[in-house]
């Protein structure tokens, strides 16, 4: 009994910092959500900006924004697994060093990376001039930048640690003392890899998933330095509402409501997944 | 009988995952040997080798500008990684006392700022500054702000160095006069010190870097050399850029590496 007191005299300090700093702003973004448009609000109840959000001129950047977040979420699994899978089967301090060179690139600073793809895809930049010179892709200039699959490529490449993460963390579990007892008795590696490894290895490869399309579906410094003005994604909507005049901040906060509900309905489907009988424990 | 060793078969599946392998090693650090070669390139066209040269260093030096940058980056780095160290170490601490399944519940609520898109958190405090408190945009914002986010990082990695803490040790230091406060700076605290200064590398390493939030709450004044580095590429792609953010880059997976040793120490 003392003891769990003593742990809420702890603890208040960083609640109280977390109610003010974080979840007092984000109740903000709920109420601003359903307020007027003024100047930049007008507290008065109303669901225009919910109304303003189905404005077709947005619908495009909806289905830009999930379209290019599920295509870098498959690529990024579709690599990422056999990456994972791959350190997984290394011997041990091999393992870790393999391991610690997928979790580096996710330390740095995301707009220096971001910035270097600009070097590499930009007219005139690496990739162009390699190109050019082994005479590929005709005479015109081979430009990436500013375009959906610019978007796309660093998407993929700044999200792939966080798919390798919880893989790698699933498979680390995984008893590969199994497969050769399956292999033992007759299964083809075919069938040990689809009855065994990828069931056991579900809960990593749903988490990483789900990481990955959220994170890129509301990422902001990629698709803004990467795509540009004509490749809009649902971040630079937000970040227009509220930094370039006219502002909207209704119409802003209502979109990151929408977000966040997705986010809650993603997650609460992992976690209804993750504890369906197909998968262990 | 035939006792020659079976022919050894081309093993295609072993060969996808070290190909494939090869590749995404590649694929991950291509940028940032890019980056670093070029920092050294002495031609400004900067997609063509211009010999070696450090000019772009040296240039870095003496601008004002990125002095100013910088200074604001250390102080907000400095600031927040303080506060996020002390109140994520006390959340910690107080989450260890709770039972079981009061305890997965604050648990899963400092989770929360850590899974929350940056932008929303950037808007919100965005809003909350500008209709509240709009004299404090600029530096105290980003503190705030970092500090949110930070703290619970903190208190992720101090409660796992508190798991292996064995609470006999402190039950002993009390049984035997201690007074708790002496029982706390003498056993306990020297035992999670290298998960609290893991947990304080990592918030240092997420302030420096960090762009987002720091972008939407700063004010005419007062930015940070990841602001001031996406100012500069709005106009353009000079090599000095190329210099400040292979400097950032090396300081960042410097202090990564740190804070992972220390958590591995521990663990």
């Amino acid at each position: 009994m003392t003891d769990a007191s003593k742990g809420f005299r702890l603890l208040a300090a960083p609640l109280a910092f977390l109610a003010l700093f974080f979840a007092a702003p984000l109740a903000l973004v709920l109420a601003a959500s359903l307020a007027a448009r003024g100047q930049p609000l007008d507290w008065a109840f109303s669901l225009g900006a919910y109304q303003r959000m189905l404005d077709p001129l947005f619908a495009g950047v909806f289905l830009r924004s999930a379209a290019l977040a599920a295509a870098a979420t498959l690529t990024c699994l579709l690599l990422g697994f056999p990456l994972a899978y791959f350190i997984v089967r290394q011997p041990p301090p091999r393992r870790r060093l393999l391991y610690f060179l997928v979790l580096i690139p996710l330390t740095a600073n995301s707009l220096v990376l971001t910035y270097s793809w600009i070097t590499i895809l930009r007219p005139q930049g690496f990739l162009d001039l390699a190109l050019q010179s082994l005479g590929w892709f005709g005479p015109g200039p081979f430009v990436l930048l500013y375009t959906p699959a610019a978007v796309f490529l660093g998407l993929t490449y700044w999200y792939l640690p966080f798919m390798v993460y919880p893989i790698y963390a699933s498979l680390e579990k995984v008893d590969f003392t199994l497969s050769a007892a399956a292999a033992d008795l007759g299964a083809t590696r075919r069938q040990t890899f689809l009855r065994i490894i990828l069931p056991l290895s579900t809960p990593g490869i749903l988490a990483g998933s789900m990481l990955v399309f959220i994170q890129c579906l509301c990422a902001f410094v990629v698709p803004d330095m990467l795509g540009g003005s004509k490749t809009l994604m649902i971040g630079s909507l937000i970040q227009q509402r509220f930094l370039t005049l006219p502002q909207d901040w209704p119409l802003g906060a209502a979109i990151s409501i929408t977000l966040l509900a997705l986010i809650g309905a993603a997650v609460f489907l992992t976690l209804r997944l993750d504890r369906s009988p197909a998968s262990p424990r | 009988m035939d006792f020659r060793p079976p022919r050894p078969r081309l093993d295609l599946p072993a060969l996808f995952l070290r190909a494939n392998a090869v590749l995404m090693y590649a694929f991950l650090y291509a940028p940032i040997a890019v980056l670093i070669a070029f920092s050294f390139s002495g031609s400004r066209y900067s997609a063509l080798w211009g010999g070696f040269s450090t000019r772009w260093y040296e240039k870095l030096f003496t601008n004002a500008e990125i002095r100013s940058a910088l200074l604001t980056t250390l102080a907000l780095a400095a600031a927040s990684t303080l506060l996020s160290t002390l109140l994520g170490t006390l959340a910690a601490l107080g989450l260890a006392r709770l039972a079981h399944r009061l305890r997965r519940w604050f648990e899963t609520f400092f989770y929360f700022p850590v899974i929350l898109p940056d932008i929303v958190m950037a808007i919100a405090l965005l809003m909350f500054f500008r209709t509240f408190l709009p004299d404090s945009l600029g530096l105290p914002a980003m503190i705030a702000g970092h500090v949110a986010f930070n703290l619970c990082y903190v208190a992720v990695i101090v409660s796992a160095s508190l798991k292996g803490f064995n609470p006999a040790l402190e039950e002993a230091a009390l049984d035997l006069g201690a007074s708790p406060w002496r029982a706390f700076l003498r056993v306990k605290l020297p035992l999670i010190w290298p998960g609290i200064l893991g947990g304080a590398l990592l918030a240092a390493a997420l302030s420096l870097d960090e762009f987002v939030i720091a972008f939407f709450v700063s004010a005419p004044g007062t930015s940070t050399l990841p602001i001031h580095i996406y100012g500069l590429l709005k106009k353009g792609v000079t090599p000095e850029i190329n210099a400040l953010a292979s400097l950032m880059l090396a300081v960042s997976i410097l202090l990564a590496c740190l804070s992972l040793l220390l958590q591995k120490r521990n663990s």
